[in-house]
């Protein structure tokens, strides 16, 4: 199987980490990702509610230029893989804007027919290519004690992509399990990180992440796990904002998942990028103390109490 | 021949052109009437036809309606009654099969004459056939032990016939045997139910039959063979008195997900609850710390009785009955299957039958409406309905008493706590006797209703009010707004869906399941209780979802139906048997191996062999499989099946013989 690699803009600059971390576990994992040459933006979230046809020539164009003896399209950005899977989804069941789209393509000797790749996230081709096991079973350095939050986005698990639940996934979950991290049950894992609601009005950007930062806060966790650039972006560079707009403590490193894969493998802490975020992940990271748990919450159990919900039929 | 072609009302004349249809029967073979009307079946329909048949000396009839299964008998009698032999009748169904399943008026009359003329030619090579008439076993079987299973036993055990009652857990009363108080007239479920099976437990025409299941039937309408598996109790029924004295002392502590569906624990040795019947209990092999380290044996030294024993095995039972009635129940949709929901992650979240047992004064919590500590009442509670019901992903249809019992809760709740109750609700739906009054009660006592699937539960507040609470968020659809509601406790009320074994089940009663998994009776509105299998009837919540009262009616509508048969001691059976010409039998005996009823023998003396008519099936696997064809399958005979076949094709053939001749004009 090859995979075609769609980095998306925020690889290059903001979420280096993401990419770099990325490519050293997947070249580590032995994962062969072979990049699109003279790829484009995907649009982002706005553009497909300004120019419909324009955003589809968009995605289009990247999809038309994935090196031959490709069959899976791969990206690691959460609103890249939606455009992507959408564009496709949206011109094979619409030939008339397929049309009107390869005679935009055509401008540039391009074309492209819909329905011919697998559009996938990485957080599926580690799941299901590499598997749980494989990647259990590379673990050198578990990251036994550390609390961790899963963070999915909004985007990543919904509409139905087919291989999560889209209301309440646990693939990242599952591997952040077999990195050995204790993970949360994280009941915000799928809510919305404002996107660029921080830059068009910042208290609601910024009420959205007081909500996830709370649990996360509330329920111990020593960093949250994301899969997507903005999520890192946004709750990482706006906790100090969100603190002095509610008069929080928030103060929660905020991780790309693939960096705490290179880390449980062994990989260079500075190749992985960390250290790039701005709530430094330093000390809680650091196993030369020991990794960092966040607060324990203590469980008490009455004598009264009935037995636990959810016991499996015999 | 006649030819009769039925309107439907429009169900076919809408679809198909029936005045061409019966200008085309004119014209195939042997038709020495063909005719329309408008409903075939209603009197006046089966008048035409049977005058017919007196004037014109009809011996071959053919009508074009609906599927046989819907009215063959119809119009076999009116045959019967005009003199003719009721098997030189076909039925050609140009309703099922044609107008109800295309839009296209030209294909439709196109493909209503094929079919006719392939009834026309197969019933000019049918055969009168004489009846085989077999007498009724008078003893029943009732598969399941809830209120369904013992109304219809009590029923048909009262008017004097045998019954077997089969109930796989240790005590007969089911889900309702579970409930605390029933909807809409609060009377208590156990007052009601446990004088029913104490009277099944001792009527002297019912046998128990209760840890055991059925694993295979054979046969057919009156002369049913069964073989039930019945676990081994490890207690000899014959000497415990059902005092207790093993349960009490029994070290070994279980959660108990059947009768107090998870919220309460039993022993490993037990009986379900104090009204159990029979009263005997029995020892979980899987938990019992004898079976599983070979020590304790606590309940064998205490009981007084000497009644336990280690060294019991699972008995096989075979019995012969002339009906069965199935009453299996429903299983509780699994809420983990939702799972922003949150069941089985916050504790609080219970479903509706875990709700039940903490409603109920013989359950764990003694009444009290608690949280899972066991000790905090709750100051608010949300009620979510449609979990799993009217929901694509899940089970589409409406689970039906989720309203109801969730308007019980809200009640009981209140009545007991004076906590807030939030219904989260997409439609109310409370269609019965006295339920839509006991809605406007609910709604005048001050419970909440708030229409919308909640999205999801949650435990992150978004505000200091939402502090240590349960979140429901949901979107309004009255208000047109998302809402948070935050509640103490949340209560799910889950689908009721087929058992899990529904299918396996259905087969072993040779029964079919519809596309959710609930047994198919044989028509939805006018034999709602039989089945396509004669003599094997369905009753309550196996053939979908339905409350208590309806669960009765079906109940004892199928010991209604058993009731008759028994009185007409005889049955009918179709003579549609395979028989051997001996003549050119070989005796190579492949026949007797494969038939799937065990219907043939072999005859040592005459080197052939011997069919039963009364078990065969006339399924055809014997005829299709002899190898030098002297095997015939009454009414399927391979002369019948030829003609079906080329009465099929013959506007084909017509077609193709005027195609040569337009080629031969020089068209191409």
């Amino acid at each position: 199987m090859k995979y075609a690699f769609y980095p998306g803009c925020s690889g290059e600059h903001r979420a280096s980490a993401y990419q770099d971390s990325l490519e050293l576990v997947a070249d580590f994992l032995n994962l062969e990702l072979s990049p699109i040459p003279d790829w484009n933006c995907c649009g982002a979230t706005e553009y497909l509610s300004v120019n419909r046809l324009g955003a589809y020539a968009l995605s289009a164009r990247n999809l038309a230029l994935v090196p031959k003896g490709c069959d899976q399209v791969v990206t690691s950005c959460s609103a890249c893989y939606l455009n992507l899977k959408k564009t496709d989804k949206i011109l094979a069941e619409n030939p008339d804007i397929a049309k009107d789209v390869n005679a935009a393509l055509a401008e540039g000797n391009l074309s492209y027919s819909p329905g011919i790749y697998s559009i996938r996230h990485i957080l599926e081709v580690f799941i299901n290519d590499i598997g749980l096991d494989a990647i259990k079973g590379k673990v050198v350095s578990p990251l036994s004690g550390l609390r961790v939050a899963p963070f999915y986005g909004c985007m990543l698990v919904r509409p139905n992509n087919g291989y999560d639940h889209p209301e309440f996934p646990h693939t990242l979950d599952d591997i952040l399990s077999a990195l050995g991290a204790e993970v949360l049950t994280f009941s915000m894992k799928t809510h919305c990180c404002g996107g660029h609601m921080s830059q068009i009005k910042a208290i609601t950007g910024y009420e959205l992440l007081r909500r996830i930062l709370g649990e996360a806060q509330g329920k111990g966790a020593g960093i949250i796990a994301v899969t997507c650039p903005a999520c890192q972006l946004n709750l990482d560079a706006y906790q100090d904002d969100v603190n002095k707009t509610f008069g929080t403590n928030f103060r929660i490193p905020v991780m790309f998942f693939t960096q705490l894969m290179g880390l449980a493998f062994g990989l260079d802490r500075a190749l992985l990028g960390l250290g790039k975020e701005l709530i430094s992940a330093h000390e809680v990271l650091s196993f030369s103390k020991g990794l960092q748990p966040g607060n324990k919450i203590k469980k008490d159990k009455s004598k009264t109490a009935l037995p636990a919900s959810g016991a499996k039929k015999r | 021949m006649g030819v009769y072609v039925c309107h439907c009302g429009t169900n076919i004349a809408g679809m198909v052109d029936v005045e061409a249809v019966v200008k085309a029967a004119l014209e195939f073979p042997d038709v020495a009437v063909a005719t329309e009307y408008k409903f075939m079946c209603s009197g006046v329909g089966q008048e035409i036809i049977e005058k017919d048949i007196r004037d014109l000396k009809l011996t071959r009839l053919v009508v074009a309606a609906c599927s046989p299964h819907m009215h063959e008998s119809t119009f076999r009698a009116v045959s019967a009654r005009a003199g003719m032999d009721p098997y030189m009748l076909g039925m050609c169904n140009i309703r099922e099969h044609n107008s109800w399943i295309t839009d296209d008026k030209l294909a439709a009359t196109k493909k209503a004459k094929a079919l006719l003329s392939a009834a026309v030619f197969r019933v000019r090579r049918q055969r009168p056939l004489d009846p085989v008439s077999v007498d009724i076993n008078p003893a029943t079987l009732v598969v399941g032990g809830g209120i369904a299973g013992i109304h219809a036993a009590l029923e048909i055990a009262d008017a004097g016939h045998k019954v077997y009652l089969v109930e796989k857990e240790p005590s007969i009363g089911g889900h309702m045997s579970q409930l605390d108080k029933t909807f809409p007239t609060l009377d208590c479920s156990a007052c009601i139910l446990t004088p029913k099976m104490f009277s099944a437990g001792r009527h002297p025409n019912i046998t128990l039959m209760t840890y055991s299941e059925v694993i295979s039937v054979k046969g057919f309408i009156g002369n049913y063979e069964v073989q039930v598996r019945r676990k081994p109790g490890f207690v000899k029924t014959e000497l415990c008195t059902g005092c207790g004295s093993c349960q009490q002392i029994c070290p070994k502590k279980v959660v108990d997900t059947v009768y107090e569906a998870g919220l309460g624990y039993r022993k490993a040795v037990y009986s379900p609850f104090a009204q159990a019947v029979p009263k005997f209990p029995v020892i979980d092999a899987e938990n019992c710390l004898y079976f599983k380290t070979g020590k304790c044996m606590m309940c064998e030294k205490t009981c007084p009785a000497n009644a336990i024993d280690f060294n019991q095995r699972e008995k096989f039972l075979d019995l012969k009955v002339g009906n069965i009635i199935l009453a299996t129940g429903y299983n509780l949709f699994d809420a983990r299957t939702i799972p922003q929901y949150g069941y089985g992650r916050y504790p609080n979240v219970f479903t509706s039958l875990e709700f039940e047992r903490m409603l109920s004064s013989s359950g764990p919590t003694g009444g009290r409406v608690v949280l899972r500590d066991g000790e905090t009442r709750p100051g608010s509670v949300g009620i979510i309905h449609c979990v799993g019901s009217r929901d694509k992903n899940y089970h589409e249809y409406c689970s039906k008493v989720c309203c109801m019992y969730s308007l019980k809760f809200a009640h009981l709740i209140m009545e007991k706590t004076g906590a807030e109750v939030y219904n989260f609700y997409i439609d109310m739906r409370t269609p019965g006797k006295q339920y839509e009054e006991f809605y406007h009660r609910l709604q005048n006592e001050g419970a909440r209703f708030i229409r919308g699937r909640a999205a999801a539960v949650m435990d992150t507040p978004f505000s200091k009010a939402e502090e240590d609470k349960l979140i429901v968020q949901v979107e309004d659809t009255l208000l047109g707004r998302q809402r948070r509601i935050a509640v103490d406790m949340v209560i799910l009320s889950p689908a009721l869906e087929p058992r899990a074994d529904s299918r396996e089940v259905g087969r072993v009663f040779g029964l079919g399941c519809d596309a959710s998994g609930f047994f198919t009776e044989l028509h939805p509105k006018l034999a709602p209780v039989s089945t396509m299998t004669d003599g094997i009837y369905v009753a309550g919540t196996c053939q979908g979802p339905k409350d208590i009262p309806e669960t009765v009616a079906q109940a004892g509508a199928a010991a209604a139906h058993v009731l008759s048969v028994i009185a007409r001691g005889k049955v009918e059976l179709e003579p549609f048997k395979a028989f051997i010409e001996k003549g050119s039998c070989s005796g190579c005996r492949i026949c007797n191996g494969i038939c799937p009823y065990n219907a043939i023998s072999f005859l040592e003396n005459e080197k052939v062999p011997e069919i039963n008519a009364a078990l065969c099936k006339g399924c055809g696997t014997c005829v299709a499989a002899c190898p030098s064809q002297t095997i015939t399958a009454g009414h399927f005979t391979s002369d019948q099946i030829m003609a079906e076949i080329e009465g099929i094709l013959l506007d084909v053939k017509q077609e193709s013989n005027e195609s040569s001749t337009t080629v031969k004009g020089g068209k191409s």
